[in-house]
């Protein structure tokens, strides 16, 4: 396996009028060539910003912590995302090795412009080639999306285009330049379930055909079951559980995590009482001390969670949590 | 059941005129032909893609849109309406039989009313208390039966969760008591953990007050969970209905089928994900002829193509509109 991108220790605070607020809290992970990984979490839990992050896209008052790295492997050798500044440094990070895809396709085309030359566009500022050859790629990723009638779609604008249609040019043009790494973002959120179907199936068979690493964000765990090879589940800032998908799903480590399962209703057992996680997300500027789960949890231990951050404990190979009840002999 | 349903609607059709030209009027049909019975004290459930007339259907039940076509009535202990005529004050008395709650609790709470006003409003605005303490009473009344904290009743929404505000919400609907509650979409804005308090919540106040629901949903598993009726919707017509059980173990529409295959499985080994449907949903304004699911049936023959079924109801209270169900009884879903 090589590894596509490494972020360690990422920590981001966002400059307010109310203060420093940390959005994301000593994040790490990687991601490989070929893998899926997921990143779930409900919405105020970083998973937007760290994505972000990935592209150097946050806004001006995101102030990152001077240990923060992220490593991307290209073929012309290993970049810090954090240390570039100018908009041409930027470029690898931004459409070049890296793309990525939105949760509203309408709000992320411009409205009064057609998809080819939106297209078009980003093809000349990443690639060296003619405006006709770029014309040419268009239409053939259009076409390979399954978008029908793809040189008619091409001269169409955003609004012309179903929900369904308007994300799959949405998956064309973030393909075309070849990225190495694909980041979406909630990408089948605002798609009825029939579409968010056909929308998955497209990006498995995308994976296996351009070989390129995904970082899928989503709060739905089916959809994650569906595609991620590992998953990390983020809550308030922090990676609190991370493995591979089965072992994530089937032996839940964190209360957490545990709680989100419960939480779902499951069709398999429709008389499956629904158990929602108690209480409610603290909010950004009332961060808890300690573990950031323990206003919520369910099997808190008392003071050590309160008060002490917990570590992460690495189950086994691949499997890992942070929580004081496999770090202070509750369970380990 | 001999007692009427709550809501009953035969032949029901929401019609909209679009295009403004002198000639290139045309009808949007957002419903078209349905008919169905609600009874009293269900959960009902309605399903179906964006496009299929959901909602619609839902604010004709409110009369927040106009009926165009067929009736609606409404069937209380006291009073019985006909919807598509009702006008003036028994509308006004029907407003407080019949109430609403919205998909976002962020954009539905006025954000400069206290949380005290916000649901106290629909008494004043309906008359419905003589005083200023008589509001209070039934405003805290209603509070602590949706797990309010009175103390918070001073503040503005700002200071709430998702999950406070949409109890909030439900506060303000349920504070004129009305039968009939329509919930639009109420958990589809909610984080999963909180999702499931807010629909526990629902199913309890229902159960304490006997009220009926009418629950609008895009998400089957949820639906599943907490409607006793499901009623799915396909390009304005209502393609089957039953329990919810019957439904789910045995679904008899190919849409039905499909929608229940392309729910994405927990298991991460189960990644076939059975039938899945090919392209989209019909424009309404361009709608095909026949049965309307006949572009992306997978069990399409010719005569879908011409010919509209109609509802049939073969007596077990399953009730299907398609022309090959019998026979497809006999394959498997998925």
């Amino acid at each position: 396996m090589t590894v596509l991108i490494d972020v360690q220790n990422l920590t981001l605070k966002f400059r307010t009028d109310e203060g420093l607020i940390t959005a994301v809290d000593d994040v790490s992970f990687t991601i490989d060539k070929g893998e899926v990984m997921g990143l779930v979490g409900e919405s105020g839990s970083g998973k937007s910003v760290t994505a972000k992050a990935l592209m150097h896209l946050n806004a001006k008052n995101a102030v990152y912590a001077p240990e923060s790295k992220i490593l991307l492997h290209t073929d012309a050798g290993v970049v810090d995302v954090l240390k570039l500044r100018t908009a041409k440094e930027l470029k690898v990070a931004r459409g070049g090795a890296i793309s990525m895809i939105f949760q509203e396709p309408m709000a992320s085309f411009a409205p009064a412009i057609t998809i080819g030359s939106q297209m078009v566009e980003q093809l000349l500022i990443h690639g060296d080639m003619t405006k006709a050859r770029a014309k040419e790629i268009s239409i053939e990723m259009l076409d390979r999306v399954g978008i029908s009638d793809p040189s008619k779609r091409f001269d169409q604008y955003a609004f012309e285009l179903s929900g369904g249609m308007r994300q799959r040019a949405m998956i064309a043009m973030a393909l075309s330049t070849k990225p190495s790494l694909l980041i979406a973002d909630e990408p089948t959120t605002a798609l009825d379930v029939t579409i968010q179907a056909q929308v998955i199936d497209l990006m498995k068979d995308l994976v296996a055909e351009f070989h390129m690493g995904i970082l899928f964000i989503t709060h739905d765990l089916g959809v994650i079951a569906q595609t991620a090879d590992k998953v990390s589940v983020m809550y308030l800032g922090k990676v609190i559980e991370t493995g591979p998908v089965r072992d994530v799903i089937r032996h839940a480590k964190h209360p957490y995590t545990q709680g989100l399962l419960a939480a779902l209703p499951k069709l398999d057992d429709l008389d499956a009482p629904l158990t929602p996680v108690a209480g409610d997300i603290p909010s950004p500027l009332e961060r808890p001390p300690g573990c950031v789960f323990h206003t919520r949890c369910p099997q808190i231990i008392g003071d050590v969670c309160k008060a002490k951050l917990p570590q992460r404990v690495q189950l086994d190979a691949n499997h890992s949590v942070a929580c004081h009840l496999y770090s202070e002999g509750g369970k380990a | 059941m001999s007692e009427k349903p709550l809501i009953s609607a035969r032949g029901l059709s929401v019609g909209f005129k679009i295009g403004s030209g002198m000639f290139s009027k045309s009808i949007l049909k957002a419903v078209d032909n349905v008919s169905l019975d609600i009874e009293k004290g269900s959960f009902f459930g309605l399903v179906g893609e964006s496009g299929s007339g959901k909602t619609t259907l839902g604010r004709a039940f409110l009369k927040a849109v106009p009926i165009t076509g067929g009736h609606a009535a409404y069937n209380d202990d006291e009073v019985s309406y006909d919807l598509g005529t009702l006008t003036g004050p028994a509308l006004k008395d029907y407003r407080k039989r019949a109430q609403l709650i919205f998909q976002d609790p962020y954009a539905a709470l006025s954000p400069r009313m206290t949380v005290r006003d916000i649901i106290a409003e629909p008494l004043e605005v309906m008359g419905l208390t003589k005083s200023r303490e008589e509001t209070d009473a039934r405003v805290r009344e209603i509070a602590a039966k949706c797990r309010l904290n009175l103390e918070h009743l001073r503040r503005f929404p700002h200071a709430f969760s998702g999950g406070q505000r949409q109890r909030i919400s439900i506060a303000r609907a349920l504070v004129s008591r009305p039968n009939f509650i329509v919930a639009d979409e109420s958990v589809a804005a909610l984080d999963v953990s909180i999702q499931a308090d807010v629909l526990n919540l629902l199913k309890d106040i229902q159960r304490e007050m006997g009220l009926t629901f009418l629950f609008i949903s895009h998400d089957l598993s949820v639906v599943a969970h907490t409607c006793d009726h499901l009623a799915v919707m396909y390009l304005g017509r209502l393609v089957e209905t039953a329990p919810t059980r019957t439904l789910f173990k045995a679904p008899r529409h190919p849409y039905t089928k499909a929608l229940f295959s392309a729910i994405p499985s927990l298991d991460p080994d189960d990644r076939r994900g059975g039938q899945k449907l090919t392209g989209e949903i019909p424009s309404p304004t361009n709608q095909p002829p026949g049965c309307k699911f006949h572009t992306r049936c997978p069990n399409v023959i010719d005569r879908c193509r011409v010919e509209e079924p109609t509802l049939e109801n073969p007596g077990d209270g399953h009730s299907v509109s398609c022309h090959r169900w019998r026979e497809l009884l006999a394959v498997p879903a998925g």
